[in-house]
């Protein structure tokens, strides 16, 4: 406990001044009208200083969008959202947070506070003004602490060669490649989200692996309570050269105090000869209170393609937050030999809905593909694992392997698996498993008679079910994943 | 001469009035034909339902209707060697009775049954609803409560380039059993559009084997809605080897406690055939469980379909459901396309699904090879191997004979 | 002192205990027997807290504390532990996870500090060690993979780690060999003293060799019909329960 609390200090420090330094952006208190036109497509591409290139491929993206209509494949139940009542373009301190911790809904806290969270912490992802936060002194000092730390770790990047940096910033600095890679792996019109957010990103990441590199650190240390920066359209960009490895982390294990009911982020991972990609998420967003109002909206394209031979990408899910989740990452298996892996944990509680799974799309020799998907619906949620393997005729011997498992906890809520397999080459193999049943008594009262109580119990066999999806994180984020399963199970039981 | 959704509707304009059963019915269906259309063919939206299968080519041909002359109606059927059993014939969808025979007092025409429409769904199946809106003709088998009605064996033939709706029903009382063997056969470029409804009362069982061996250029569609009864058993067996596009669909609906459905199908695939097997498994009582298993072979650029869906409703505790879906894919060209799924609202159910698709395994192939049997051989007796789990299914020694005869007429075929 | 009188309870409307009185006094360690269906596993089910019986009638003190008013995890607090007759498999769990889990959840409910992963560990190697168990059994899964034998081994390993005041073995001979046997005997036999005390449900006299019980009581359609010293586990394995079946009908 003490060593994670250790950690989660550190960690605050470094991110605060990642945010500080490295990753906001320059202009203060700006709003754009609510509404989207080319107007704001041109403002938000002024404000972020784009080449002309960058505004005509987001005009692209807007006209496509004019054309295309709202999914609803998808298993999930919203009223129609009015994409002309959002602001598209904002400042992000744009809104007058809770003055202090006293503001804040004690629920809240109390999770945070079984999540091991420090005070400090709490205050800031339950958005907090810092500037108000009474222990002001400590915030400073956690920041002239941590700007050392911050150089270092850019430094170290820097020696190595390796591209951190904003996606604004990236497209000023190194337009060419950005320009080379950005749209090739989720086309713009690729779905109504992702052509939405091709118009009008402003947030996220860009990195860049050089050939041969190991990237020193894991990049998931910067972005743990960045949320207040996590913007409502992110966009993220990972490009692995031939050879080079990369792990990158985003999210974090608290749930987030946020304003924008719709996200729509774009993620796109290129991974070139043998290199690999690691993908992590841990999704908490605000889920809605315990009758379903509110909640964020998280309809996320996220796709990596395996350019090269023998590339690998990874991507590891653990989903707990979010009103309505609807979110496929993917893997374009092109190289030979290629490998794509997906690794899922979906928690549903309350009235929360979520549609995820993954697409395998095996076009290269040799490929390879798992898949491992467990699902778990409490209180009156909606659970379905939606995912995709395809077999093209040049995937001679692909391979894939998929396992879905799904536990329900009441019987008020909904579990479903919906898979899709093609298969168009015979020496492809594909071998998919599904389950689906309930939190066994016998196995409950067997904790509970060890002397566990019953939450805990819960917590224990749910983290077990869960297993084989939690060993894929990080060390330090799986003991938080799995606290996160105990605490968004709440109250499920009994 | 219209085609597609527009010349069915058309000849439903003519005949209105004119068909046997509720009117109103009929125009309902006419109305939600006419909405839908053929899926993939005229139809505006897609349908998840038919996301494999389009009807386009159906919506594009020409179907006659004037008659053919009997005896190539009979040519065929002597071909098929039936059953020593009671068999009801349809000749292009027209009940015949000269050469049928055998049938006791359960046995009626469409005209005369009053089961007509009170399973199926017109509004949410397009071909349903095409089938309600000009059904004509068809059987309706009835077995009193507690007897065995024994071996019955339901035979279509068409002998002409037509399209045909027949309307079928059964009706077990409580207790009562039956064996329905339904065969359908012919020649020529025509449509064969199928609707049953099984009713099974509480304890009832009824044993369903479909073999559909029709002509290479013909299109098969096959709708079944069984509603089955507490401690009562449907087991549904069905072999497609024929069509050059077909889709066998059944809808099962566990509505009793203590229900049981068996749902195993076989599907061997060549040339540039199309089949899809579409089931639903409707849970909505407790206590009841469902077993299947699905097997397609795919030879030449033959495109196999599964799609079955396990659906448990929130009052269906006690649910135990298992499904097995496997394909073989013997040549580069094929593409299976497989859906399996569930869908759950209880809690205390036990239910699961596996799918794998793959090659013959060549190792095993090769161990064959090794012991001096011929290559062409061992792949047969590895197919049927493969097969053998679905077709064991069939606990009827005759039954299952005859049907591995199809399979190995099949199998001779792709030989040739 | 366990002290049950008049116990009544049934499942799914079905009574099973019909009255039962039994005292089992602090550090004795007494056996009930009797044929299958006579309610012995629900004796223990009940005694533990198991949700699916009904407790009709009568009471169940422990210590002088209301046994039957509390959760199954406050009487595992309050020093009642149950070897289950059939071991419960718990995938994707960890053996000594699980176990240190709950030695600190005992541990907190009586007001005592917790075991830290290493203090944990150093105590189930010793323990395991002491058992003649395989030290990776920790390692394992709970209860999954494992053989008859190694399950019930397990339940003894847990029983040793957690200390109970009470515990009740249900039939945790069945399905032994001579060997295992005698470990699970001696596992029982070295928690004995004067603040322990034992219930041992079994078929057979075999185990009652190596734990001596101070009383036999023989359970026979949900009540106790005859209680008695050893020997009378010795009588009941020569002559069986016919004898006893046709008295009571």
């Amino acid at each position: 406990m003490a060593a994670v609390t250790e950690t989660l200090d550190t960690v605050q420090s470094v991110t605060q001044s990642g945010y500080k330094w490295g990753f906001e952006t320059k202009i203060e208190m700006d709003f754009a009208p609510k509404g989207l036109n080319e107007d704001i497509i041109r403002l938000i591409s002024a404000r972020k200083e784009e080449p002309a290139w960058m505004l005509d491929w987001r005009l692209k993206a807007y006209a496509a969008w004019l054309k295309m209509e709202e999914p609803d494949w998808a298993r999930v139940d919203h009223p129609p959202i009015d994409y002309q009542d959002l602001h598209y373009y904002a400042a992000p301190k744009k809104k007058p947070g809770p003055k202090s911790l006293d503001e804040v809904d004690p629920e809240l806290l109390k999770m945070y506070e079984k999540l091991g969270i420090p005070l400090k912490e709490r205050a800031i992802l339950a958005g907090v003004d810092p500037d108000t936060v009474e222990n002001t002194q400590i915030a400073v000092d956690a920041v002239f602490d941590s700007v050392s730390v911050a150089t270092t770790f850019q430094a170290t990047l820097r020696k190595a060669g390796v591209i951190f940096c904003p996606i604004s910033e990236a497209v000023r600095e190194h337009p060419d490649l950005v320009r080379q890679y950005i749209g090739t792996v989720v086309p713009v019109a690729d779905n109504y989200f992702a052509a939405l957010n091709s118009a009008v990103f402003t947030d996220g990441s860009f990195v860049f692996i050089p050939k041969g590199v190991r990237c020193p650190m894991e990049l998931s240390t910067y972005f743990r309570i960045n949320a207040r920066n996590t913007g409502q359209f992110e966009r993220t960009l990972i490009i692995a050269e031939a050879g080079s490895h990369v792990s990158y982390l985003e999210g974090c294990t608290a749930p987030q105090r946020d304003e924008n009911q719709l996200h729509a982020a774009v993620v796109e991972l290129v991974a070139m000869d043998d290199a690999r990609i690691k993908y992590s998420t841990v999704q908490n967003w605000y889920p809605g209170d315990a009758n379903g109002k509110g909640g964020i909206y998280n309809f996320v394209t996220k796709r990596g393609a395996c350019r090269g031979a023998r590339s690998q990408i990874s991507w590891t899910q653990v989903e707990t937050g979010s009103a309505i989740t609807w979110k496929y990452p993917s893997c374009v298996l092109l190289g030979e030999d290629s490998v794509g892996e997906f690794y899922s944990v979906a928690v549903t509680n309350n009235h929360q809905q979520a549609d995820t799974g993954t697409k395998m799309i095996h076009i290269g020799k040799g490929s390879r593909s798992t898949i491992i998907a467990k699902g778990i619906s409490a209180g009156q949620s909606s659970n379905t694992y939606r995912g995709l393997v395809r077999m093209l005729p040049g995937a001679t011997n692909a391979r894939n392997f998929t396992q879905c498992d799904s536990l329900l906890i009441g019987d008020r809520c909904g579990a479903h698996t919906v898979p899709y397999i093609e298969s168009r080459n015979p020496t492809a193999k594909v071998e998919h498993e599904a389950t689906t049943s309930k939190l066994a008594d016998d196995q409950l009262f067997y904790c509970r008679q060890r002397g566990l109580s019953e939450e805990d119990a819960v917590s224990l066999l749910v983290n077990g079910f869960c297993k084989d999806v939690l060993k894929q994180l990080p060390m330090e984020f799986a003991v938080e994943a799995q606290k996160l399963l105990a605490v968004s199970l709440e109250g499920s039981v009994g | 001469m219209n085609t597609g959704a527009e010349g069915f509707l058309e000849r439903y304009e003519g005949l209105a009035g004119r068909l046997p059963g509720d009117s109103a019915m009929r125009a309902a269906a006419a109305d939600a034909f006419r909405l839908a259309g053929l899926p993939g063919g005229t139809q505006k939206r897609r349908i998840e339902a038919w996301k494999y299968t389009s009807l386009r080519p159906v919506a594009e041909a020409v179907f006659r209707r004037d008659s053919y002359p009997r005896h190539e109606a009979e040519t065929i059927l002597a071909g098929l060697s039936l059953l020593d059993s009671p068999r009801a014939v349809f000749v292009d969808g027209v009940f015949r009775a000269d050469v049928s025979g055998g049938l006791a007092g359960g046995f009626a025409r469409f005209a005369d049954q009053p089961d007509f429409g009170t399973l199926s769904w017109p509004d949410r199946e397009p071909m349903v609803a095409l089938n309600t809106m000009l059904a004509a003709d068809g059987a309706a088998f009835h077995v009193h409560a507690g007897h065995d009605g024994g071996v019955v064996q339901l035979v279509s033939i068409m002998a002409g380039e037509s399209d045909a709706h027949p309307r079928h029903s059964v009706r077990l009382d409580a207790g009562a059993s039956l064996t329905l063997v339904e065969i359908s056969a012919g020649q020529g470029a025509y449509l064969l559009n199928t609707v049953a409804e099984l009713h099974l009362a509480p304890g009832a069982r009824l044993t369903h084997i479909r073999l559909q061996d029709e002509a290479a250029t013909a299109f098969h569609v096959s709708t079944t809605y069984a509603d089955i009864g507490a401690g009562a058993i449907y087991d549904s067996f069905t072999l497609t080897l024929g069509g050059r596009l077909s889709r066998t669909e059944v809808h099962a609906h566990l509505t009793g406690a203590g229900a049981t459905a068996h749902l195993n199908a076989a599907q061997l695939l060549g040339g540039s055939q199309h089949a899809d097997f579409t089931s639903v498994v409707g849970h909505t009582a407790p206590g009841c469980s469902s077993r299947q298993t699905v097997k397609t072979v795919l030879a030449g650029r033959s495109r196999g379909v599964f799609q079955g869906k396990i659906a448990v409703a929130r009052d269906a505790q006690k649910t135990d459901g298992y499904q097995m879906n496997q394909a073989l894919l013997l040549s580069p060209d094929a593409e299976i396309d497989s859906k399996p799924e569930l869908e759950i609202f209880a809690d205390d159910v036990k239910c699961s699904h596996g799918a794998t698709v793959g090659a013959l395994d060549a190792e095993q192939l090769f161990y064959l090879r090794s012991r001096g049997i011929p290559d062409a051989e061992a792949r047969a007796i590895l197919v049927r191997a493969f097969l053998a789990e679905a077709l064991d299914a069939v606990a009827n020694e005759t039954i299952r004979g005859r049907l591995e005869t199809a399979v190995a007429h099949w199998w001779m075929r792709q030989a040739a | 002192m366990l002290d049950i009188r008049g116990l009544a309870a049934s499942i799914a409307d079905k009574p099973i205990l019909n009255g039962i009185d039994l005292v089992v006094p602090d550090g004795e360690v007494h056996a009930v027997m009797g044929p299958n269906g006579a309610g012995k596993s629900t004796l223990g089910y009940v005694l533990s807290g198991r949700e699916d019986y009904l407790v009709t009638a009568g009471t169940a003190t422990f210590g002088g504390a209301d046994l039957l008013a509390m959760e199954p995890e406050q009487r595992a607090a309050a020093g009642v532990f149950l070897a289950f007759q059939a071991p419960v498999e718990l995938p994707g769990v960890n053996n000594a996870n699980f176990l240190r889990t709950a030695l600190n959840a005992i541990r907190r409910a009586h007001g005592e500090p917790e075991l830290d992963a290493v203090q944990f560990l150093k105590l189930a190697r010793a323990e395991s060690k002491r058992l003649s168990m395989p030290e990776d059994m920790l390692k394992r899964n709970v209860n999954v993979g494992f053989s008859g034998g190694e399950k019930k081994r397990n339940e003894v390993l847990q029983m040793a780690i957690l200390r109970p005041k009470l515990a009740i073995l249900d039939e945790t001979d069945s399905g032994l060999d001579i060997d295992a046997l005698k470990i699970v005997a001696d596992g029982v036999n070295a928690l004995r003293g004067p603040a322990f005390s034992a219930l041992v449900i079994t078929h057979h006299q075999r185990l009652l060799d190596y734990l001596v019980p101070n009383r036999v009581h023989v359970l026979l359609n949900g009540r106790i019909v005859r209680s008695g010293g050893p020997d009378l586990a010795r009588d009941l394995e020569k002559s069986g329960y016919a004898e006893l079946i046709a008295e009571a009908a």
